[in-house]
Order: structure tokens, then C-alpha cells, then sequence
């Protein structure tokens, strides 16, 4: 870890966005992570993201299990909410907040270990409600802060840092959250920040379950020969099958595509995600279609990337549950007990 | 864009803002963090080694390294940095660099007189039997001298004062810099031994000084004429009329100890600024500078033009002198032409009438200090030495030859007027020649400077430097009671930084000297490097040519007068490169403590000039052998 802070020191052309916030206003404390750890990419993408959305950071509330991902939220977004819960609970945490303020961006950050072993139950029940919510995997296949060994993400047949190959099948998230009615669901690289920025962005802009998995090598325990998270093996097996160019609503769509070249996604609330395909025959809003296309990519050795299914209408817990538009957290005794006349009408509905 | 050769010694010295700008080229950062240290003999002989004079230059510097500082760039923007610790401090805070020049008299006026004394290098017992004769005893030959002496040469400084100094001592104002400072380190040089100061007696002749037979001569005698000013008037006032810099001489050697109530001094410059401020001590009441140009393109260094108008004088722009106004002899005023700045189409300056009728400003002195120049009647034209038609002797810029070979030049004697620095690098560039010329080799094969780069990594995330950056604002040096000051002209204004302040504004350093070294074989491309850096420095990017490069920067720099990229080989596993943008490089280090493979790494870039001595001289076996 570096013992020193970040200097307070800025470029001097640094930009300020529309809330007046430049883009290191949204970091957080140093890393205490080790050198070169994909999470740290991540952490920087998440403050490129809320800086690039013009998000004022008191609008967050970030909320993490246990591992060197769940401590990331340490590190990035250093005025925001947080909440660094039990491990493999930040699922429960994160909807009872969820449904005490629907007015807060949620952000669950969480890895392989906290989401695919401990908590995977939390995990499967936040997807299946549709948590308002942005679910970020850290997904290195192994426990680092227990020394190396694999996680339940761990490729079968990949090799630890210690010659041993894993014979365990591994859990897929993306099958899974697609299976449990995410209704956003990408995957991208820590080291791809181009593309990791705008799926962020387009998550967080989502309405709905949004999962994201990044894969995240581990230098000190995944980044050898035989690993399938390793920086050089991700990038030699990627396959990214979109671009997403996350647009606003008033943004007039300018550049030439050639016909068939994008998709564009009309977002409930008017906005527009723009979508540049990579891949023919993926069609990222059919999600039976995903899945076969994801596990038949997956079985000739690659790393799907991209934003791999989206629901552009989807709707949230709070529509399911019809509660009302005001957070529950600022409704006070008078609309909470209406008085004994409106329990007496309520009574005698039910007789 | 090609690979940046990091092997070329200009590449790093370049980064270092500071050294590159400095004409001696001294190791400031080096110097800076011995300061931090508290090793104040150190970085007081590493100066010494580098500029001869750290005191007085702690003092009267022109400090061509602090416009370049990168402190003064990398501040830019960060106005939520803290208040300087000094008290009285207002205002904005502005991006400054660090205050290089007063931190070397840090150094100067900490350090053990007796120790550093013994650590200066003593001439050997046995001479080269080679004389050397250097004329005028100013910085320019002192260096000359310092550099042969050790070397077995025989110099002879001949001087028309009484002690050595020349210019620092006749023409910089005692308030600025006491003259046990000038004796110190005058001294210093003049106990190395085998060092001759023929003081008292002007040279006349350069004809007899060859007659001498000396191996060579060197020619410091400075620009010892002061520019007049021709206007009617000039004949029947001359009584109360002064040409500044003879006038500040007289000043300085007591001759002179009183002045007119009302005083009008002309000109823009330097010198223009110590004739104001020492009539302000000799009893000038109202005291104005009157300058033809405006405010800002005054020649004057911009803290000599601020320390005068903080002493109270006006400074009064674009007025152009038209007469001197006296009666019965005796003069009662000035009269000005009031002019404004256009530019043509080139750009250009021309000044022109407002006009405004003429203005009268009432005096009963005037200090004409509208410019110096050189003078050489006291070399003959029949000596082998040319002359160009401004009437400078033609001097070759790298070996400070003239065109008779023995006759060497440096100073504002070489290329007018300059200042003490420039002086001390035309005198170690000389004083090489000289000792090439006596050997007998080439002067014009001239040995690259000595470089070393090496790592300062200590431990995981320790370096041998303080990466920690701060984030102070420039210090203030403190002054003297204006009270006090003003009225004796012997009293030093400025007290100097304490070691405390000086440690505060050392730690503003940003060490630019530990480079960040790129090692393109080890890097994995985590973007970890990317991720931490401060300034935004580091980007990977597919490769491009350079105006295009820098549009795909992270952070592309708003300084038009940028620092280079550094560019790394292909990257083997994106085939994309590594670009640094060195601009605003904080030097903290952070990128290589972020790196899991060591691809970065901090490594300090010493860069020594060459100065005279056997390392300069051709090995002699392999020419016998080519023979």
C-alpha cells in the first residue's frame, strides 16, 4: 500500500461539471489495495462515471459485503453514503435502504466471493425483486485476502498461482442474473475502461436490476500463465459484441452508422441508449437468445463483453410493490396513522 | 511518434525545469533537498562547485530558473491550496514557483564558515608552469580562476579597484548585498592559492599584457559604460545630472553619500531599480522612476520592480524625455512627451504622442540609467582580435575564443550585457578552453556533462526523497523595519528564510530530478499508473504523430511552451504505447508505487556540467597509438 495521500494537487486544465464538481472531487481516500489491482480500475471508472453524469456525490449511497472488493468503496466517492455490511449481505442491506429511500442512486459493490459464495442467495433475490439498483461484481476468481484460493467464479481446468487446476464447474453471474430477471446485464474488463465508463453510466441511468461483471485480475494471486483472469488472458480472449454510447435525451444523434450498425434504445423515460454493434448476430434485447449466446461463446473459450441484455422498459421493486412516490423514510405519524376513521374504513373493507 | 531516448543526456536534464534554465546549469533540486536536510555545507559547496558565488548569487540572482520552475505551472488551478504559514500574507493565492534563488542563501547563511573553508580545493604544490592572466576581477574571471588554480595554473587577475568583486561589488547596493558576503566568497576563491590579484591599477594596454607572455588571456571587464542621455539641457544641469551606474559605484565606495530631495531616475531596468531605492536612503524625499515603455515590458527582474514600489517610489510609465529644465545653472525639473504602446501588424511596438501636452515633473537630481554598454579603448585594434560593427570583439559562443588565440572573452565583456550567472557560465566555459588551449588539443571537442541516473527505491514505497508533495504557497522572505532600512543604506533589507521557513519552502520542491523511468518489458497495462496520477500525466494510446498524440492525451497541457512526451516502445500486449506528458509531472512518485511490476521505477538524473580539469583532456596513449 502507498503510505502517502494523493497529492491535493490537480491538472491545471482539470474541468469542473454541471453540479461544479471537478472529477477528482469524487475520489475517495487512497487504495490500500495492492499495487496494480484491477479494483482500483474499477473504482476509477465508477468516479469517471458519476463525474461524466454530473451526479452530486450526496445522492449516493454505496454499500458493500466483505473482501478486497468490498473495500473499494473506500476509495472512491469520499462524500457519498456507504455502508460496508456483513459478508455476502450487502444485497439485504441495500433493498431494506432501497425501500426506506427510493430517492438515493444505489450501488452495491460486491466480488466473486461475497456474491457467488457467501451471499449467493442474497444475490439470486435481489436480482428476481429488481432492486433499483447497480450490482457490480469484481470478479478475479479467487480469494486474495485469503491467499489464492479459487472462487466459485474459477473457470474448471484453470490453474492457481500454485500449480493446482481447478476441477470445480464455475458459477456463471451473467447466466444467473439473466435467469433471475436482471433487467441490465453487462460485463466488461477493470483494464477496458472505455468500455467499462459508459456501461457504468448506462447502469446507473437504468431503471431496474443492473448487473454488471468486470472481470478484475488479481496480480497477486491470478495474473499467472493458467489463470483465466489475468490481464493477458482476458485481453486475448475478449469479445466485445457492443459499444454503448450512453446519450441524453436532447443530444441529436450526428454520426453515420451504416444501416444495422446500432441500436437505439428508447429508455422509459425518454432518454435514449445508443448502442454500436460489434457482433451480428447478437441481439442484446432478447434475453433467451443471450443466454444461449453468452454459454456458446463461453464453451469456445471467450469473454463475452458488452452490454449483453437491457430491458428498456423495465420497472423496479417499488412499481411491484405500488408503494408510494414520497421515500418511506420522510413519511411522517400523520401519514402513517391516518387515525381511528380510516382504520375503521379499512376494518370494514375486509368484513 | 518515436521511442523518447532517455539515454540522450538532454532528454531528463530538460525536465528539470530549473537546472535546464540556469546558464551554470546548477543541481538545484539536489541542492534544495540538503537544504530539507539540514546539510547545509552540502548543498552550499554543490552550489559552489556549480556557480562560485551562492551567497551573493542567494541574493542578487536574476533567477532565470524560477520563471521555469514546474511549481509555478502545477499550482495553476488549485486555489484551494493552503495559506503560506507568514503572517501579513493577503490576497489570491497565485501559483509561484519555489523561491530557488533566496532557498541558496538558505544554504549560504547556514552553513560552518570554518567547514565549508576546508572542504574548498587548495591549488597543487607542483605547477604546470602554464600563466594565465585574467583582466578585471568580476565574477566572469573569478571563475576562470577558481577553475585553473587547482589545476597547477598560474592566474593573474588584474583589477582597478582595490578588492575583486567588480560589478558585485561597485554596482550592487550594499542593502542588497553586504559586502562581508563579497569578501567571503572572493575569498574563497582568492585561498585556493597560486591565485595573483593585482589590484589598483587599471589596465591600459592589452598589447602589454601579451608582452608578458602569458599561455592565454581571459577578458572579464564587464560593461563598464553607462549610456548617456542627450537632451538640451544635458551641457548647462550636468551638476545634478548622474549616469547611474558610476553613480552607484560612488555610492558604494562612500564617495557619494547624499542626494537631492526630488529625484527622477530614468529608466526601466535593473540598475534603474537600485539607483531609486539607494536615493530613497541617501535623502530623497520623492523619488520617481520614469520609464518611456509600460509597466510590464520594463526590463527590470518583476521583484526588483515590486521591492521599489514597496519601498514607496511611483513608477511612471510611457513618458519619454524631451529636456532638462534649469535656471541660473542649476536644475529644477524634467520635461516628458506622453506616449502610448501600439502594435503594428507584426506585432511590433512602436511608441507614439498621445498627444497630451508635455508634462514637467520637478527635480533637483536626475540618475540616468537608460542602459549599459561595452567599451574596449584600452585594447588595440592591431593584435589579431576582430571586432564586428557594433564594436564587440568576435567571440566564438562555445569556447569563448576570440579571434587572436590567446585572447579568451566571457562576461558582459563577451556579448554585452547579462547578469552574474551568465557571467560564471562564460567563465567555465573558458576556463576549459584555456585549459584545452594549453594542452594544445581542440577546443572544439568539448566532453559531454557528466549524467547518472539511478533508482531511489529504498524499501516498498520508500524512495530516498520526500514524495510527500506540499501544498504551501510560496514563503515570503521576511525584511527589515522599513524604519531601519530606509535611513541607513548599509542595512541588509531582507533577512533571509530561517531554517524553519527555508525547510517549509524546500519541501515546495517538487524533485524534479528523480525522473520517472518507464520500462516497457515489465508493464502488464493494469492502467494502475494511469489511475493514480495526480496531474493526469500517463495515458496509453495507440500510437499517432505528435500533434495528434496530444489531442488523445488524458489531460492535454494548457502551456504553450510545453515539455516533450515521453514515449514508450509498441506494448506487447495491446500494441498500444505509454505517453507521459512531463508538463505538470508532480514527481511523487505515485505511478511507480502503484506499479505490481516495478515498469515505473524513480530514478534521480544528477547532471554535471564540464567543467576544466584532466577529465576534459584527450587521453594521450590512444593518439600516440593512431599515430
Amino acid at each position: 500500500m502507498t503510505y502517502i495521500a494523493k497529492p491535493k494537487l490537480h491538472h491545471p486544465a482539470l474541468t469542473k461539471n454541471s453540479v461544479g464538481y471537478t472529477r477528482r472531487d469524487y475520489e475517495g481516500k487512497i487504495s490500500t489495495l495492492c499495487a496494480g489491482c484491477g479494483h482500483d480500475s474499477i473504482s476509477a471508472a465508477i468516479v469517471q462515471a458519476c463525474w461524466e453524469l454530473d451526479i452530486q456525490p450526496h445522492r449516493v449511497a454505496k454499500l458493500s459485503g466483505i473482501g478486497c472488493s468490498s473495500k473499494t468503496p473506500d476509495y472512491f466517492l469520499g462524500n457519498s453514503h456507504g455502508f460496508n455490511s456483513v459478508h455476502g449481505r450487502m444485497p439485504s442491506v441495500l433493498t431494506g435502504a432501497n425501500l426506506a429511500n427510493r430517492e438515493l442512486i444505489y450501488m452495491g459493490v460486491s466480488g466473486d466471493g461475497d456474491s457467488a459464495s457467501i451471499g449467493i442467495g442474497q444475490f439470486a433475490h435481489a436480482m428476481r425483486r429488481g432492486i433499483n439498483m447497480v450490482y457490480i461484481v469484481e470478479n478475479n476468481g479467487v480469494y486474495g485476502l485469503t491467499k489464492g484460493q479459487f472462487s466459485a467464479t474459477a473457470d474448471k481446468g484453470s490453474k492457481s498461482k500454485r500449480g493446482i487446476v481447478n476441477s470445480d464447474e464455475p458459477l456463471d453471474m451473467i447466466g444467473m442474473a439473466l435467469l433471475l430477471g436482471a433487467t441490465y446485464v453487462a460485463r466488461s474488463f477493470s483494464g477496458d475502461k472505455k468500455q467499462l465508463v459508459p456501461l457504468i453510466k448506462g447502469a446507473m441511468e437504468h431503471k431496474g436490476a443492473a448487473f454488471i461483471d468486470v472481470v478484475s485480475p488479481c496480480v497477486a494471486f491470478n495474473n499467472h500463465a493458467g489463470s483465466t483472469k489475468s490481464y493477458e488472458y482476458v485481453r486475448q480472449h475478449n469479445e466485445a459484441v457492443n459499444r454503448l454510447d450512453f446519450i441524453e435525451e436532447r443530444e441529436e444523434i450526428t454520426a453515420d452508422y451504416a444501416p444495422g450498425e446500432v441500436i437505439n434504445l428508447t429508455q422509459h423515460d425518454g432518454s435514449v441508449m445508443r448502442l454500436r454493434k460489434l457482433s451480428e448476430d447478437h441481439d442484446p434485447t432478447n434475453r433467451i437468445k443471450t443466454m444461449n449466446y453468452v454459454q456458446e461463446h463461453a464453451a469456445k473459450g471467450e469473454v463475452v463483453t458488452g452490454l449483453l441484455y437491457i430491458d428498456p422498459s423495465a420497472v423496479d421493486m417499488h412499481e411491484h410493490l405500488n408503494t408510494v412516490a414520497t421515500p418511506l423514510n420522510q413519511l411522517t405519524a400523520k401519514e402513517l396513522c391516518p387515525g381511528s376513521k380510516a382504520l375503521d374504513r379499512i376494518n370494514a373493507s375486509l368484513r | 511518434m518515436k521511442p523518447t531516448d532517455i539515454s540522450h543526456p538532454e532528454y531528463f536534464h530538460k525536465v528539470v525545469d530549473c537546472q535546464y534554465a540556469c546558464p551554470a546549469h546548477t543541481p538545484v533540486p539536489e541542492y534544495i533537498r540538503m537544504i530539507a536536510a539540514g546539510k547545509y555545507d552540502d548543498a552550499y559547496m554543490v552550489n559552489w562547485k556549480s556557480n562560485v558565488f551562492p551567497g551573493i548569487l542567494g541574493r542578487t540572482c536574476d533567477r532565470p530558473c524560477e520563471p521555469a520552475c514546474r511549481r509555478g505551472r502545477v499550482e495553476e488551478g488549485n486555489v484551494e491550496l493552503r495559506k503560506p504559514v507568514a503572517p501579513g500574507e493577503h490576497g489570491i493565492p497565485h501559483a509561484e514557483p519555489v523561491a530557488i534563488c533566496r532557498l541558496k542563501r538558505v544554504a549560504a547563511d547556514n552553513k560552518g564558515k570554518d567547514s565549508v573553508a576546508a572542504r574548498m580545493p587548495k591549488a597543487p604544490t607542483k605547477k604546470n608552469g602554464k600563466r594565465i592572466a585574467c583582466i578585471g576581477a568580476g565574477p566572469a574571471s573569478l571563475t576562470v580562476a577558481r577553475d585553473l588554480a587547482p589545476l597547477g595554473y598560474h592566474v593573474s587577475v588584474f583589477e582597478s579597484d582595490q578588492k575583486g568583486g567588480g560589478f558585485m561589488r561597485t554596482q550592487v547596493p550594499r542593502f542588497r548585498l553586504p559586502e562581508e558576503v563579497i569578501d567571503e566568497e572572493v575569498d574563497y576563491i582568492l585561498n585556493i592559492g597560486n591565485i595573483e590579484l593585482k589590484s589598483g591599477k587599471t589596465i591600459d594596454s592589452l598589447k602589454s599584457i601579451l608582452a608578458e607572455n602569458f599561455d592565454a588571456v581571459f577578458v572579464g571587464t564587464g560593461a563598464p559604460r553607462g549610456r548617456d542621455l542627450e537632451a538640451p539641457g544635458r551641457k548647462e544641469a550636468a551638476a545634478n545630472i548622474h549616469i547611474g551606474i558610476d553613480w552607484l559605484s560612488s555610492v558604494s565606495f562612500g564617495h557619494i553619500t547624499k542626494i537631492g530631495k526630488k529625484v527622477i531616475v530614468l529608466g526601466g531596468g535593473n540598475t534603474a531599480m537600485d539607483c531609486c531605492r539607494s536615493s530613497k536612503r541617501l535623502g530623497g524625499e520623492e523619488v520617481k522612476v520614469i520609464v518611456r515603455s509600460g509597466y510590464e515590458e520594463m526590463k527590470a527582474s518583476p521583484w526588483e520592480k515590486e521591492d521599489a514600489v514597496d519601498e514607496g517610489i511611483p513608477i511612471m510609465n510611457f513618458m519619454v524625455p524631451k529636456a532638462f529644465i534649469h535656471k541660473d545653472g542649476k536644475l529644477t525639473g524634467m520635461t516628458f512627451d506622453k506616449v502610448k504602446a501600439e502594435y503594428d501588424a507584426k506585432g511590433r511596438r512602436n511608441l507614439v504622442p498621445t498627444g497630451e501636452p508635455e508634462q514637467l515633473v520637478e527635480c533637483d537630481d536626475v540618475l540616468v540609467a537608460i542602459g549599459q554598454e561595452n567599451a574596449f579603448p584600452w585594447i588595440e585594434r592591431d593584435i589579431g582580435l576582430d571586432w564586428d560593427k557594433w564594436g564587440m570583439p568576435v567571440v566564438d559562443q562555445v569556447t569563448m575564443q576570440s579571434t587572436n588565440p590567446k585572447v579568451f572573452f566571457g562576461g558582459d565583456a563577451a556579448f554585452g550585457p547579462k547578469n552574474i550567472i551568465w557571467a560564471v557560465a562564460h567563465g567555465h566555459d573558458a576556463a576549459v578552453s584555456i585549459d584545452k588551449f594549453c594542452q594544445g588539443e581542440n577546443l572544439h571537442e568539448r566532453p559531454d556533462p557528466m549524467t547518472n541516473l539511478i533508482s531511489q527505491k529504498m524499501g516498498i514505497h520508500e524512495w530516498s526523497y520526500d514524495n510527500d508533495i506540499s501544498d504551501q504557497l510560496r514563503n515570503k522572505v521576511p525584511w527589515k523595519d522599513k524604519k531601519i532600512t530606509l535611513k541607513d543604506i548599509k542595512v541588509e533589507v531582507e533577512l533571509g528564510f530561517d531554517p524553519l521557513s527555508g525547510f517549509a519552502e524546500a519541501q515546495r520542491c517538487l524533485n524534479c530530478d528523480v525522473q520517472t523511468v518507464f520500462s516497457e518489458k515489465l508493464c502488464i497495462e493494469c492502467d494502475a499508473c494511469v489511475d493514480i496520477c495526480p496531474m493526469d500525466c500517463i495515458t496509453f494510446t495507440p500510437n499517432a504523430e505528435e500533434a495528434e498524440l496530444r489531442t488523445q492525451l488524458s489531460a492535454p497541457t494548457p502551456h504553450a511552451k510545453t515539455q516533450d512526451l515521453y514515449i514508450s516502445e509498441t506494448l506487447k500486449m495491446t500494441g498500444r504505447i505509454m505517453a507521459k506528458d512531463e508538463d505538470v509531472c508532480l514527481h511523487c512518485g505515485l505511478c511507480a508505487e502503484r506499479c505490481p511490476t516495478g515498469a515505473w521505477d524513480m530514478q534521480k538524473y544528477l547532471i554535471e556540467m564540464t567543467h576544466a580539469g584532466p577529465g576534459c583532456h584527450k587521453s594521450k596513449a590512444p593518439q600516440k597509438q593512431a599515430a
